[in-house]
C-alpha cells in the first residue's frame, strides 16, 4: 500500500537554489553550479577530458588536480572526482610526472631491506620538508613513510600506504627527488612476498583439490539433473 | 526536513533491531520480489537484437543499439600493421592484466592496449573481497553451490567448476607478488562472509582489496617491461578469410591516429557497460564502463549470453549529490549493518543475494517507505553507526577506511549518522560466451573478465568478479600463449566488418550510431 512519504525529505538548499559559481579552470573563467564535482565542472564548462579520468570513484588516482580557495594563497591536492567546487575555486589538473620508477623482481630479491637503497639510492635522502605528506589527498604521513622504509620497518609502511592510490602528488613536491608512493608501493610488495608468513592452510587446500579429495563430491553434484540440484542447493545454508 | 531529524529514527530503533533476525525469502517469495521489483524484468526497457548472432535475444535498448551501431572503420583504411605480436590484450584491469603476465611469462610477445591507463578500471574500485574457498570448513563445492544459487541456476558449470578450482592458487600467485591480505592471528588467510555465501570465503585487503591487488599487477607489469599502449582505444577487430581473429585496429585517444595491431591471439579484457545508464540508473562503474568489448565481439560474429541481466548493487550512494553511484561497500552488511526504511524497520536480511536485496530496496522506496533528496532521488539508510555499537568504537574507521575518507570529504562522518543509499548499475551478468579456455566461438578471440559470458549465471555472487579476473585472465593468457608456435599470422581484413554491414543494410540500418562508444558523452554542448 502506497503511504506518504513526504515528510521524509531531506533539505538540501543548495539543490534548490542551484546556485552558479564562478570557478577558474587551468586559468580561464566559467560559472558553474555550486557543488558540483571538479571532475563535473570541467565537463559543464564544455571540456573534453580523456586524461585525467579514471575510476570516478577515488580509487584510481587519474584525477590528482591542485586547487587553491578564494584569497587563500595556499594551493592544495585534491581527486577532482572526490571534490566539489565552492565560488572563487582555480584549480588544474595535474600533468603526467615523469618519476622514475624502479624495475625489479620482486621473487628473486635476496634482500629487499637492503635492495631498497640499490632501486631508490634517492629514499635516504629526504629533507624532511612534510611537502610530500601536505601534498597527500588520501591523508597519509608519507614523509613518516619513507622513513620507516628507510630503517626497514616494512610492515608499518604497508599498513600506512594501504589507502595509497597512486596519485603521484607526492613527487613533484619532493625537493630530494624521491617518489614516495613508488618506494612505499616496493616496499609492501616486499613485505607481502618476504616478511609475511605463508599461510599455511592455502597450501593444505591447494594440495586437497590436487589430490582429488572433492572429487567424489563433484561426481555427486555434476551428475545430479536440474530438479535434483535444485534441491540439493536449498539445503546448503 | 534537515537530514539530521530524518536520521533520527535509525538511532532510535538501532537497539531494538540488533536483536531482530529476519529470515531470508523463500525461493518462491524470492521470485516474486524479484518479478516485481528488479529492473532485469521491466519490460519496457528491452526490445530484441534485429540482427546478428544474437537475433531475436532481448537485452536493453541501450546495448541493443550499440551491439547493432556501425564501425568507425571505413574500407580504405590502411591496414599495414604498426605492430605485430603473439597476442594482443585489450583492457588494463585486472583480467587484462592477468592475462598479460601469464602470457608473458609463457613467453610470448605481448602488447597489452588500454583506453586510459593502465589499471584505470572497475578492478582498482572492487572493496568487498575475493571469494576462495580457503576455510577448513569450506570447500570448492561448496563454493559452486553458492555460486549456482546466486545465479538462479543458470551458470555454466564447466566454467563455474575451473573457476572455484582454481582460487586457492591464485590466491598463491597474488600472495608470491606481494599482495597483502588480512591475516588471522595464527597467519592463516581471514575469510569474511558475504551476501549470499553459506560459508566466510572473502580474502580481503581492508576495504581496498582490488586497490591492492591493481597495485602490485600494475607493477609486475611495468616491471616484466610488457609493452603498453596506453590511451588507445581499439575500434574495430581484424580477421582473416576464414573468419579467425588476426588482430585490432586501435585509435591513440592522443593524436587520434589509427593504431593496427596484428596478433595471433586477441584477449578483450574490456570490462562492462555501467557508463551505458541503462534504464536511467547512475552507476558504481569507472569513466571507461562502455561495453566497447561486446561491440567489438558481437561484429566478428561471437555469441553473447545472458546479456539481458545486470546486477544493480544494492547499496549506492543517494546523498551528498558529489556521491551518486558511487559504491558503500557490501562489506558493510557483512559486518552486521543493517538496511532500515524511513519507518525505522528493516525489510529484508542484508546478506541475501544482491538481486534480492536491491528489489526489497526498490520495493521500500515505490511503496512510500523511502526517504526523498530535493534533487528527487530516493533511499533508505543504511545504518553504519551499528557497526562501532556492536564490534566496538573505532570499527567502522578501522575495517573501512576508504568508505569513512570518501564520506568525510563532503562532511559526512558514517561511524556516527548513517548512509542514505539506492540501487546503482554495478555490473553486467552475462557477456560474450566463452568456454574453459575463456575462448569464444571465433578462433583466437578470447574475452576475460567481466566482458564474458555465462559463469555467473543471472546474478553474480559477490567477490566472484575479482577471482573471475584472475582465473580467466590466466587461463585466455596461457591458452594464447601457447598457440605462439602453431598458429601462423593471418592475413588482416575487415570482411566480417563487411558481412555485418550486409546485414545491417537488410536490416535498414536502424541503429544509427557508431560503435564502440569508448567513452561516455558528459562533456556538455556549450553555445
Amino acid at each position: 500500500m502506497a503511504t506518504d512519504d513526504s515528510q521524509n525529505v531531506i533539505d538540501q538548499p543548495e539543490v534548490l537554489t542551484h546556485r552558479m559559481v564562478t570557478i577558474e579552470i587551468a586559468g580561464k573563467k566559467y560559472e558553474v553550479p555550486e557543488g558540483i564535482t571538479v571532475i563535473k565542472a570541467m565537463w559543464y564548462a564544455g571540456q573534453e577530458v580523456v586524461r585525467g579520468v579514471g575510476c570516478l570513484g577515488g580509487f584510481c588516482g587519474a584525477c590528482a588536480t591542485y586547487y587553491r580557495t578564494k584569497d587563500d594563497p595556499k594551493v592544495r591536492t585534491c581527486l577532482a572526482c572526490q571534490t566539489a567546487v565552492q565560488d572563487g575555486m582555480s584549480f588544474t589538473m595535474m600533468p603526467p610526472f615523469p618519476a622514475r620508477k624502479a624495475l625489479y623482481d620482486i621473487q628473486k630479491l635476496q634482500d629487499p631491506k637492503q635492495d631498497l637503497f640499490n632501486l631508490y639510492p634517492e629514499a635516504p635522502l629526504c629533507r624532511n620538508c612534510n611537502a610530500c605528506t601536505e601534498a597527500c589527498p588520501q591523508k597519509i604521513d608519507v614523509r613518516e613513510g619513507v622513513w620507516k622504509a628507510v630503517f626497514g620497518d616494512f610492515q608499518s609502511v604497508s599498513e600506512m600506504f594501504m589507502d595509497c592510490v597512486m596519485c603521484g602528488m607526492c613527487t613533484p613536491v619532493c625537493i630530494a627527488d624521491i617518489a614516495p608512493n613508488l618506494v612505499a608501493l616496493y616496499v609492501s610488495r616486499a613485505q607481502g612476498a618476504h616478511f609475511t608468513e605463508k599461510p599455511a592452510g592455502l597450501d593444505t587446500r591447494i594440495k586437497e583439490i590436487k589430490d582429488g579429495r572433492f572429487d567424489d563430491e563433484w561426481k555427486k553434484v555434476l551428475s545430479m539433473n536440474e530438479k535434483e540440484l535444485a534441491e540439493h542447493c536449498a539445503t546448503v545454508k | 526536513m534537515d537530514i539530521h531529524a530524518l536520521q533520527q529514527i535509525v538511532h532510535q530503533t538501532r537497539d531494538a533491531r540488533r536483536k531482530q533476525t529476519i529470515p531470508k525469502f523463500s525461493p518462491a517469495d524470492r521470485d516474486q520480489l524479484i518479478h516485481k521489483y528488479h529492473p532485469d524484468w521491466r519490460a519496457s526497457a528491452y526490445r530484441p537484437i534485429r540482427f546478428g548472432p544474437n537475433e531475436g535475444d532481448k537485452t536493453v535498448v541501450e546495448l541493443a543499439t550499440l551491439l547493432e551501431g556501425d564501425s568507425p572503420i571505413g574500407s580504405t583504411v590502411d591496414l599495414t600493421p604498426h605492430h605485430t605480436t603473439d597476442v594482443l590484450i585489450i583492457g588494463g584491469g585486472g583480467a587484462g592484466c592477468a592475462a598479460a603476465l601469464h602470457a608473458h611469462g609463457a613467453g610470448a610477445k605481448t602488447i597489452l592496449a588500454t583506453k586510459l591507463r593502465l589499471g584505470d578500471s572497475n578492478s582498482v574500485m572492487a572493496q568487498g573481497g575475493m571469494q576462495i574457498s580457503v576455510a577448513p570448513e569450506d570447500s570448492p563445492v561448496t563454493h559452486f553451490i553458492d555460486t549456482l544459487k546466486g545465479g538462479h541456476m543458470q551458470n555454466d558449470h564447466d566454467l563455474l567448476k575451473v573457476m572455484v578450482e582454481e582460487g586457492p592458487s591464485i590466491a598463491k600467485w597474488l600472495i608470491e607478488l606481494g599482495v597483502l591480505f588480512d591475516r588471522q592471528a595464527d597467519g592463516n588467510l581471514h575469510v569474511k562472509k558475504g551476501g549470499g555465501s553459506s560459508k566466510p570465503r572473502l580474502l580481503t585487503c581492508s576495504d581496498y582489496t582490488g586497490l591492492e591487488i591493481m597495485r602490485v599487477l600494475k607493477d609486475e607489469v611495468i616491471n616484466q617491461k610488457i609493452q603498453l599502449l596506453e590511451f588507445c582505444a581499439a575500434v574495430e577487430l581484424l580477421s582473416d578469410d576464414d573468419g579467425r581473429c588476426t588482430g585490432a585496429i586501435l585509435k591513440d585517444l592522443d593524436n587520434h591516429q589509427y593504431v593496427v595491431v596484428a596478433a595471433k591471439s586477441v584477449i578483450l579484457a574490456t570490462g562492462g557497460i555501467g557508463r551505458l545508464h541503462i534504464q536511467g540508473f547512475p552507476t558504481s562503474n569507472h569513466y571507461g564502463a562502455t561495453g566497447d568489448g561486446l561491440c567489438l565481439s558481437y561484429r566478428m560474429g561471437a555469441k553473447l549470453d545472458h546479456i539481458d541481466t545486470f546486477q544493480y548493487h544494492p547499496s549506492g550512494a543517494v546523498y551528498p549529490e558529489q556521491l551518486i553511484g558511487a559504491l558503500v561497500t557490501e562489506g558493510i552488511r557483512s559486518e552486521g549493518g543493517q538496511l532500515v526504511n524511513a519507518k525505522g524497520e528493516r525489510f529484508v536480511n542484508e546478506l541475501d543475494t544482491r538481486d534480492v536485496v536491491s528489489s526489497s530496496i526498490i520495493r521500500e522506496c515505490e511503496e512510500g517507505r523511502g526517504i526523498r533528496t530535493m534533487s528527487g532521488r530516493v533511499g533508505v539508510w543504511l545504518d553504519t553507526p551499528l557497526l562501532d555499537a556492536e564490534h566496538g568504537p573505532g570499527t567502522v574507521e578501522k575495517h573501512f577506511p576508504a568508505m569513512m575518507l570518501q564520506f568525510e570529504r563532503f562532511g559526512i562522518d558514517i561511524s556516527k549518522d548513517p548512509v542514505l543509499i539506492y540501487p546503482t548499475l554495478h555490473y553486467q551478468n552475462g557477456g560474450v560466451k566463452i568456454d574453459t579456455n575463456s575462448e569464444t566461438n571465433v578462433k583466437n578471440l578470447f574475452v576475460a573478465g567481466e566482458a564474458s559470458g555465462g559463469l555467473h549465471g543471472r546474478n553474480r555472487l559477490m567477490g566472484n568478479s575479482l577471482l573471475d579476473l584472475m582465473v580467466f585472465g590466466k587461463r585466455s593468457g596461457l591458452t594464447a600463449a601457447s598457440r605462439t608456435g602453431s598458429v601462423t599470422q593471418g592475413k588482416l581484413t575487415l570482411k566480417h566488418v563487411e558481412r555485418f554491414r550486409a546485414e545491417a543494410k537488410k536490416h535498414g540500418n536502424v541503429s544509427g550510431v557508431i560503435s564502440p562508444m569508448i567513452l561516455p558523452a558528459y562533456t556538455r554542448k556549450v553555445g
